[in-house]
């Protein structure tokens, strides 16, 4: 077949479509969402009729998920991997009950902190959960272990974590498709509410599968074509490269490589072809992007028995991705740049778009706590964090998502006043609410601004699941419709917004505004 | 034969149109390719790049090391030093020469021009003004790729085709007038 120039993400997608997926259940995230949109896009997919619209957060993705496995259709959940946090729940008890159609999530990590909070190594999920694991080192790989892994995922009766970096994520190269196959009928486990009704009785058994089951999984990664041993010469260094690490190695010997080298693609770690390794080498080098994952689990923390390099010792960094220049300082050779980069050059952070609601509403709320030297704004995920930047420096937090709120709450309840949350819309929805019930319940002092574009704007524009519903779920949740304000988020308007906003603050209970303007990317989108 | 491209500007001057369109000749041409590129927060205005690797070999890393890339291919001038320490010592930089001020302390054009000019194979061009004189005020990026075009190892045809597979969906109109741009920018050099 031809190739086709596929982002790692769109191979995913292609891959899940090509092998017979009824749905994909997600939330925007950096850098997962362009898997979920390609098959949007997909006419294939439309087609076969797959299902792929946003999901409100990640847990509802998940469970959902789980719900069309159930069905014993194959199912996809893509998430960024501080999303997996929010899902945390249901993944790690679909881990214990298993699935029916074969279910993969992907969780796309972002180490160097490209667009987010932080760098956690989702690997350590995968193993937390006790499931089966891919990571990829290329796109065609990428592809294909979709390809395979629903079969594997059904074999086993396990979801399968497929862990991929930004990097992978978005980056393209060309990759050769397979066959299309067909959907899976609805097809229903007899028996199935012993494996789904996790009450301990179940869950007691389920936890002893689970327990069995990892000789199975392993047996699988040692016997996978993704976990591949290259023979080699120079035996005083093994080295073990995971996912994207292989091709910086690679790299470092485009003549094929000297020392033996595993290179990692599935896990549970391949007990054989490790020991192989350890056992023919004086010394192991371990790379990995993210955390020292394998390092650590080979090395043990005392690290008394086999000798190992890596992220821990500092022959790599601790932090950050990986690349073929710290890989090749790692080896030991040298690294050569011929220009320096002039002093001259400055920083250019993102930024608010000109334009951008966002802007009139930080504008606004400045000018009026100037009056108010005590109050704290905190914000979450999303482009309005970008208040954090100059010339607004508007906010005090960004933690995770919905924790404006409750921050907000909680330090009110301190004693602090005023005492302001700033919260996109579909963040709002995503992990806003339940907050929201907690400030009306206690009837907290805080002054809550659901800034509201109409979209989820920081990940490229998707559909925000609180598009026209937030005043009537602020309303179901109680918040009293006095205090339920809004505004429309331009210059014209800044005495009418500056006004509300002060007024809020003054009353002592629970305020909620919501400026509303769609994102100025998405209408300009749409003028096209 | 392997060409190592970075591509460099601010997030919403369109390089990742000039990443598609060199990655989708790249591969019509039969050669083996990968494109790093950033999305997600970098794209507010802020500095992003592209990491293009073509090769007649299978590529392995998908990132450039130090000291590689044969050209640099710049919408900006300051972005495309951001980059230098990865050009190859006889690489090429091709920039356009129009600063793209949105920060405060935006360095002055003497000292830019000041550490070009230890640059031994350069063309700085000011391709917003050719765009405007040419009719294709919004085909500045592919005005670049077209000045940039000699140095890519890649047959100007397959340029063309890849603007005709890339910009297709948006119609006609915009594959033409992307047409004539990248012919203007590899005209602007060759005269």
């Amino acid at each position: 077949m031809k190739k086709q120039l596929f982002l790692g993400d769109e191979a995913i997608a292609q891959a899940a479509i090509d092998a017979g997926l009824s749905g994909v259940y997600s939330y925007p995230g950096t850098p997962s969402t362009e898997i979920t949109e390609y098959i949007q896009a997909s006419p294939l997919a439309k087609e076969r009729n797959i299902f792929s619209r946003w999901c409100s957060n990640e847990k509802t993705a998940l469970e959902t998920a789980l719900g069309m496995s159930y069905a014993g259709k194959r199912t996809l959940s893509c998430m960024k991997h501080v999303g997996l946090n929010v899902a945390a729940d249901a993944f790690m008890n679909i881990a214990m009950a298993g699935i029916n159609g074969g279910m993969i999530i992907v969780s796309a990590d972002d180490p160097s902190m490209h667009s987010s909070q932080n760098e956690q190594d989702n690997r350590f999920y995968g193993n937390f959960a006790g499931i089966p694991m891919f990571e990829p080192a290329n796109q065609q790989e990428a592809y294909d272990m979709i390809y395979d892994g629903y079969d594997l995922s059904e074999k086993l009766g396990y979801p399968i974590l497929f862990r991929i970096t930004t990097r992978m994520a978005h980056s393209r190269a060309g990759v050769v498709t397979k066959e299309l196959k067909a959907q899976n009928p609805v097809k229903l486990e007899e028996n199935a509410h012993l494996k789904y009704i996790l009450l301990p009785v179940n869950a007691r058994r389920r936890y002893k599968d689970l327990l069995r089951k990892q000789a199975d999984f392993l047996e699988e990664s040692e016997n996978s074509k993704y976990n591949r041993y290259f023979e080699g010469t120079d035996k005083k260094l093994g080295i073990i490269a995971c996912g994207i690490a292989f091709n910086y190695l690679q790299e470092n010997y485009p003549d094929g490589f000297q020392n033996p080298v595993l290179k990692i693609g599935q896990y549970p770690l391949p007990k054989k072809q490790l020991s192989k390794l350890v056992d023919e080498c004086d010394e192991i080098l371990v790379l990995e992007d993210g955390f020292p994952f394998v390092e650590e689990q080979l090395k043990g923390y005392l690290g008394i028995g086999i000798k190992v390099r890596g992220r821990l010792d500092g022959t790599l960094n601790r932090d950050g991705e990986l690349n073929p220049d710290k890989v090749r300082k790692a080896l030991g050779r040298e690294v050569i740049s011929y220009y320096e980069v002039p002093s001259i050059v400055e920083n250019r952070p993102p930024a608010l778009c000109a334009g951008c609601g966002h802007r009139d509403v930080y504008e606004a709320l400045n000018e009026v706590i100037k009056e108010y030297p005590a109050a704290k704004v905190f914000s979450d995920i999303g482009c309005y964090t970008l208040g954090a930047l100059p010339p607004f420096r508007a906010i005090e937090s960004c933690i995770d998502m919905g924790a404006s709120i409750t921050m907000a709450k909680g330090a009110s309840e301190a004693g602090v006043y005023p005492s302001l949350a700033v919260i996109g819309d579909s963040t709002f929805t995503h992990s806003g609410m339940t907050g929201l019930l907690d400030c009306v319940n206690a009837d907290s002092n805080v002054v809550i601004i659901i800034s509201d574009n109409e979209t989820t704007a920081m990940t490229g524009g998707q559909d925000s699941a609180a598009t026209g519903k937030i005043h009537a779920i602020c309303k179901g949740i109680g918040v009293h419709p006095e205090h339920l304000r809004s505004f429309v988020p331009l210059k014209k308007n800044f005495d009418e917004m500056k006004q509300i906003i002060k007024e809020e603050i003054e009353y002592r209970g629970v305020s909620v505004i919501v400026p509303c303007r769609e994102c100025i990317q998405t209408l300009k989108r749409k003028k096209k | 034969m392997k060409t190592d491209i970075i591509l460099a500007g601010v997030g919403g001057q369109g390089i990742l149109s000039v990443a598609a369109v060199i990655g989708d000749a790249a591969l019509e041409g039969g050669l083996f390719m990968k494109q790093a590129e950033v999305h997600g927060m970098s794209q507010r205005g802020g500095d992003v790049q592209s990491h293009l690797r073509i090769s007649d070999k299978p590529v392995s890393s998908d990132l450039i090391p130090l000291g590689n890339a044969d050209i640099i291919i710049s919408l900006e001038p300051m972005e495309a030093l951001r980059y230098i320490h990865y050009l190859k010592k006889d690489g090429w930089v091709v920039t356009n020469s129009e600063p793209f001020k949105n920060i405060p302390h935006y360095p002055e054009t003497d000292k830019m021009m000041e550490a070009y000019h230890r640059l031994p194979n350069k063309i700085i061009l000011d391709v917003d003004k050719i765009a405007k004189e040419s009719g294709t005020s919004r085909s500045s990026n592919i005005i670049l790729l077209g000045a940039a075009s000699p140095y890519l190892n890649i047959e100007f045809s397959r340029l063309e085709n890849g603007i005709r597979h890339i910009f297709g969906r948006k119609g006609d109109e915009i594959v033409e007038k992307n047409l004539e741009a990248l012919k203007t920018g590899r005209e602007a050099v060759s005269s």
